[in-house]
């Protein structure tokens, strides 16, 4: 059970999520600092860890458009935060997978900051609203990557078995 | 059965004789294209290396190429340091295709890339920026992917987990107005579709306004492909994509034109007539909010951009030129030039038109993404309004969130410039 820390529209760009201005910090180790910089009190509350992990955010259509920017994933990461959206952009979609960000597709979902959230399954489960909604799951190609804890293990095993 | 341009792409670079919609594919990659995110890239490389008693060595170095071009020069030590870092990789690894900041043979990736020659048709390029899609003018089928994966491709040489992307078809007929182009064509195509129109899908570009059309138009609408929500957009390679890898591109060697089947099978068509465009603006804050000049007209600006990967090129410069040449930028306005290569500066010296942009007031950048991400460059105010021929006006995105970002031809930016508002420029005269 976790609770929706924030609500977003549709087309939260990757500008939003990690400001370009803070694109010469690349490191996953340092990145989180700049997750949502420009929600000045959110962004706050992230880096007085007063927003526990599992927590969840809740978007509209198209999260993550825009740049390439991993570090658009990599700050959230750092945090441990959920995304549940109506739909993700590509890349953004990618990055999250290959660094283990959990990242749910739910084009019904309905949920406000505050709501107590549980996913069961392919379900999403809100508790406050007392309403459930169909979760699609990810491609199967991706799943790989999930599995295998995230892309850089993946390569690692694809390197180490080519190599044999 | 018809095969779409991408199909035929990735049936070739994995070694089948056709694929399908929705399989996943790991396609063998011709380019994988990196600027100063690189740094994030080795970060991962290396990370992959980690306990595996194997040398970290990159797959090809001749498939590699990295351009130094959203902090140029540095803006920060802690750029200059990633930058350092790169350097040092490059050399140890043996990359070639390395584009420093220099005058001979700098500038923006998704320039230097077409100029250089190093993307062809047929070819699958990847790239660590979301605009990689541009190379589709040149009948490739390239996108952006997120550093990690790049890392990944360095190590395998092979993109993972592909899957075959349905292909929309876009038809534009017609001829074009003065003074209306590719970019009022692709900001139409996004204000019609929408920002997520096209997620997931190929945008490919037929009818004879892009046959007519010059790669330099065509770059556009691969470029801003993206912005849809385009895995990439393609356009069929033909004499002019030839034209322009020979003449301009200085490409020598054989070139293999990859095109659609007749029976392709498109997941729908879009048709527009592009004689009835209008100069087209993307207003604030997302770049499917698009509408005719007509209803903009007069809204004052602050500071105009020309430049960056969508509309930097000789032909946007020389349109802004001509427009300016004997004139003056208005006194509230700000108009900064960023030609996107040293290669288009030095013909833009040449032409003349640096000389008619300076005397008529304009500031000439250095090539480079600029201000167009907000980190380098040309700042704005809180409550100030951009004008720019750039890609982009998502909340922030000039590096200011309390200001505000339209999109425009270079026409519409040339225009705008005299009059301080944004304004149409089939009103100017001469």
């Amino acid at each position: 059970m976790a609770r929706v820390v924030l609500k977003l529209g549709d087309d939260i760009s990757t500008d939003i999520i990690y400001p370009g201005r803070f694109m010469a910090t690349v490191l996953p180790t340092e990145t989180p600092q700049y997750a949502f910089a420009d929600f000045k009190e959110f962004n706050e509350k992230l880096k007085r860890k007063e927003i526990p992990e599992g927590s969840i955010i809740v978007a509209g259509e198209n999260f993550g458009c825009g740049s390439s920017r991993e570090q658009a994933a990599s700050c959230l990461k750092g945090h441990e935060l959920v995304i549940i959206a109506k739909g993700f952009a590509r890349i953004f979609l990618q990055n999250a997978i290959n660094l283990g960000l959990k990242v749910f597709v739910c084009p019904e979902i309905d949920a406000d900051e505050g709501d107590e959230i549980e996913i069961k399954g392919d379900e999403v489960i809100n508790k406050t609203k007392g309403k459930s909604f169909r979760l699609i799951p990810l491609p199967k190609s991706r799943q790989a990557i999930i599995d295998a804890g995230g892309l850089i293990p993946y390569t690692r095993k694809r390197l180490l078995e080519r190599k044999s | 059965m018809g095969m779409t341009i991408v199909q035929k792409i990735l049936a070739k670079k994995t070694g089948q004789r056709e694929v399908n919609i929705g399989d996943v594919v790991e396609p063998a990659v011709d380019l994988a294209m990196s600027h100063e995110n690189a740094a994030l890239v080795i970060n991962q490389f290396y990370e992959i290396f980690k306990d595996t008693g194997l040398e970290p060595k990159v797959w090809d170095p001749d498939k590699i190429t990295i351009i130094f071009d959203h902090r140029v020069p540095a803006e920060s030590s802690k750029t200059a340091t990633n930058q350092k870092k790169i350097r040092e990789f490059v050399a140890k690894q043996g990359i070639k295709k390395f584009h420093d900041i220099r005058g001979d043979e700098g500038g923006i990736c998704h320039q230097v890339v077409p100029e250089m020659g190093y993307v062809r048709p047929g070819y699958f390029a990847i790239g660590t920026d979301s605009h990689t899609t541009t190379y589709g003018a040149l009948g490739a089928l390239s996108f952006g992917i997120g550093a990690t994966e790049m890392a990944s491709v360095w190590a395998l040489g092979v993109l993972l987990n592909v899957e075959v992307p349905p292909t929309i078809k876009v038809v534009a007929k017609g001829k074009f107005n003065e003074y209306v182009g590719a970019k009022d064509l692709i900001l139409h195509l996004i204000g019609r579709i929408g920002a997520e129109g096209a997620n997931f899908k190929v945008l490919e570009f037929h009818g004879e306004a892009i046959e007519r059309m010059p790669v330099s138009g065509r770059l556009v609408l691969s470029n801003m492909s993206v912005e849809a929500g385009a895995t990439a957009g393609i356009v069929p390679p033909d004499e002019e994509t030839i034209r322009y890898l020979r003449e301009e591109a200085g490409v020598k060697d054989d070139i293999e034109l990859v095109l659609p089947d007749k029976d392709a099978i498109y997941e729908s068509t879009i048709e527009i007539d592009v004689s009835e465009l209008s100069p087209q603006i993307a207003c604030p804050h997302s770049v499917d909010n698009v509408k005719p000049v007509s209803e903009v007209e007069g809204i004052k600006v602050n500071q105009i951009v020309v430049g960056s990967c969508t509309n930097g090129r000789l032909e946007d410069i020389e349109v802004v030129a001509k427009i300016l040449k004997g004139k003056k930028v208005h006194r509230n306005v700000r108009l900064l030039v960023f030609p996107a290569s040293w290669r288009i500066y030095r013909k833009a010296l040449e032409r003349g038109y640096i000389k008619d942009l300076v005397e008529a007031g304009a500031v000439i950048m250095n090539p480079g993404c600029g201000c167009c991400l907000g980190v380098h460059q040309g700042a704005l105010g809180d409550g100030e309004i951009a004008l720019s021929t750039t890609n982009r006006n998502f909340k922030g995105r000039m590096g200011n969130p309390n200001s505000e970002v339209y999109l425009c031809s270079p026409a519409v930016a040339g225009a705008s410039a005299i009059n301080g508002v944004i304004s149409d420029p089939r009103k100017i005269g001469g």
